[in-house]
């Protein structure tokens, strides 16, 4: 009983890093970058969300949808500022700058709402009837995991079947061959960080809900482990995200309760070596040899 | 190649100013008329003084040895790279400060020398990529599977169908593009590029790899394209089989300098193009 509250938690816990993970899969997929400002566009949703049902008293979806709205029009505009002009840079100067980018979001915030953490009131307001509640299932972590699967339905169904999805699996498989056949890279990666700002949104709702503490650095620590479990399930994978998302918050849950509090990051990050010195292209990912 | 030598040569050789532009299509305006191009990369002169003019319907070859700039000159015409010098009218449009996804919306597709196929999606989606800009729906109504997206997007598969057709290619739709054959990848990549509704089509050594018999069937199709879209096609190609036998403009580079233009019966006559192709008799 006790262990599939831990389960349980952890699949909750997996689906906010699998919505993370989603947002630097498909960036990475399409831009070939990492963005590590994503973590902090997901501190900036929960702010967003915390300012609309406190100080505004709008109401939690009203609250939710400015938050998307928001973190989708940061995302666009720090690729515009920070990234885009890179584009013919190399990867390195890139990763700097991203890494300066969640710097600047994190001090920003800092700046605008102060170091003192906040009290995240939880969007979600029903309550599940006491038999679901005892076994440690609570409406948070089942608005989550719904969310999360709902997200990746969504996000699958769109990259394979629309217009844009397919223009983006073009980008991302040859983006010279894809401008060649008039798309136009430069906006199809804006719509990547606008879609992967609005899920970082999301991810920052849920994760404020479930654990309500507020402050500018927390989106840097479930950033870096959305960024393990992208890793993890294959980078550029979007059902690679969902395992690896889920996989890293069950293992994390698990290993809090089991083995040890202090230790669970290490744990977690122990698998990840693990899983890549056996697979070194992650779970999912493709092994793509080079043509000598 | 030293600087000074090319720059002798050029001088010597006498280029053959009058149009090859076929009788039917005198009449029209070209499709690309090009002046003057030229790209340097450093101190490198790789294209210099480019002049090109094609008819509607034409189908004009660009021949030349090795590292002559034949691919450069696709690259210049599709704005991979910017040129230093010189105008490219496209149906009269000049194209300056146009980025490569707006020239293929002005009419220029293109192949390339080594495939470069969206080998993990399916032939269908090959195809779909190319049709991008006509599907008329936009993402919202996408996500939402409004009715107009499945209009959309049932109208695209048809015309994708219709194309595929033109290679007997139907049955191939639902697989990986990576898994075909080298031949049908070489055949869906035209196709890809005809999806971009082009007035003018670029091929880039269509024929590389193909055996006599399978060349021989390209140098239909590229006909039969020609005829069924009355397009004008600019292909850089070795064989030389193809060349003469479809090309009715030829144009031969060599060290990124025009060294003649002609028809095939000219070209084969020409003494530069020969020396070009096999070294000064001695």
């Amino acid at each position: 009983m006790v262990f599939f509250t831990y389960l349980i938690s952890g699949i909750s816990l997996g689906s906010v890093y699998a919505i993370i993970a989603l947002g630097y899969t498909m960036v990475y997929g399409i831009a070939k970058m990492l963005n590590f400002a994503h973590g902090d566009v997901i501190m900036v949703g929960g702010y967003i969300c915390y300012i609309a049902l406190n100080s505004l008293g709008l109401p939690a979806i009203v609250a939710v949808i400015l938050a998307m709205i928001v973190c989708t029009v940061l995302g666009v505009v720090i690729e515009g500022l920070a990234y885009k002009p890179l584009r013919q840079a190399g990867s390195l100067a890139v990763l700097i700058t991203a890494i300066g980018v969640s710097y600047f979001l994190q001090n920003a915030a800092q700046l605008i709402w102060g170091a003192t953490p906040k009290n995240f009131t939880s969007v979600v307001h029903f309550s599940l009837p006491a038999g679901l509640m005892s076994v440690g299932l609570s409406s948070e972590a089942l608005i989550t995991v719904l969310a999360c699967i709902v997200i990746m339905i969504a996000l699958t169904t769109f990259v394979n079947r629309s217009k844009l999805g397919k223009a983006m699996r073009a980008c991302s498989e040859d983006k010279g061959a894809a401008q060649l056949m008039g798309i136009n890279v430069n906006r199809t990666i804006s719509m990547t960080f606008a879609i992967g700002s609005a899920l970082a949104a999301i991810a920052g709702v849920l994760l404020c809900s479930s654990y309500p503490v507020l402050q500018p650095t927390t989106g840097s620590m479930p950033g870096i482990k959305a960024f393990t479990a992208a890793v993890f399930g294959g980078i550029g994978s979007i059902p690679g995200a969902f395992i690896g998302g889920l996989l890293l918050g069950i293992i994390e849950s698990l290993a809090k309760a089991y083995i040890s509090t202090t230790l669970a990051n290490s744990i977690v990050f122990a698998v990840l070596i693990i899983i890549l010195l056996v697979k070194p292209t992650g779970l999912l990912g493709k092994y793509a040899p080079e043509k000598v | 190649m030293n600087e000074k030598k090319r720059m002798g040569k050029a001088k010597m050789v006498p280029v053959p100013s009058k149009a090859i532009i076929p009788e039917r299509d005198i009449d029209k305006a070209p499709i690309l008329e090009c002046s003057h191009l030229g790209i340097d990369f450093g101190g490198l002169r790789a294209v210099d003084d480019f002049n090109l003019t094609i008819g509607r319907t034409e189908i004009a070859g660009l021949i030349g040895p090795n590292g002559a700039g034949k691919t450069t000159v696709f690259n210049l015409l599709t704005k991979v790279y910017q040129p230093t010098r010189g105008t490219i009218l496209l149906d009269g449009v000049d194209t300056a400060g146009k980025t490569t996804a707006q020239i293929n919306h002005m009419g220029i597709a293109r192949t390339f020398q080594n495939i470069r196929l969206f080998s993990n999606m399916t032939v269908m989606e090959n195809i779909l990529v190319g049709l991008h800009e006509e599907m008329s729906y936009n993402a919202l109504s996408g996500i939402l599977r409004l009715p107009n997206f499945f209009r959309s997007e049932r109208i695209a598969r048809e015309r994708a169908i219709e194309l595929l057709s033109i290679f007997n290619m139907e049955d191939t739709a639902d697989a990986v593009a990576g898994s075909l054959p080298y031949g049908a990848q070489r055949r869906l990549e035209i196709l890809r590029a005809l999806a971009t509704n082009p007035s003018l089509l670029l091929l880039d050594e269509p024929a590389a790899g193909m055996n006599p018999s399978e060349t021989a069937e390209l140098m239909e199709n590229i006909v039969k394209i020609r005829d069924t879209f009355n397009i004008a096609v600019l292909l850089i190609e070795h064989d030389m089989n193809l060349v003469m036998g479809i090309c009715e403009g030829i144009v031969v580079l060599n060290f990124g300098q025009v060294i003649a233009k002609g028809t095939a019966e000219e070209i084969q006559s020409n003494p530069t193009v020969i020396e070009a192709y096999l070294g000064k008799q001695q």
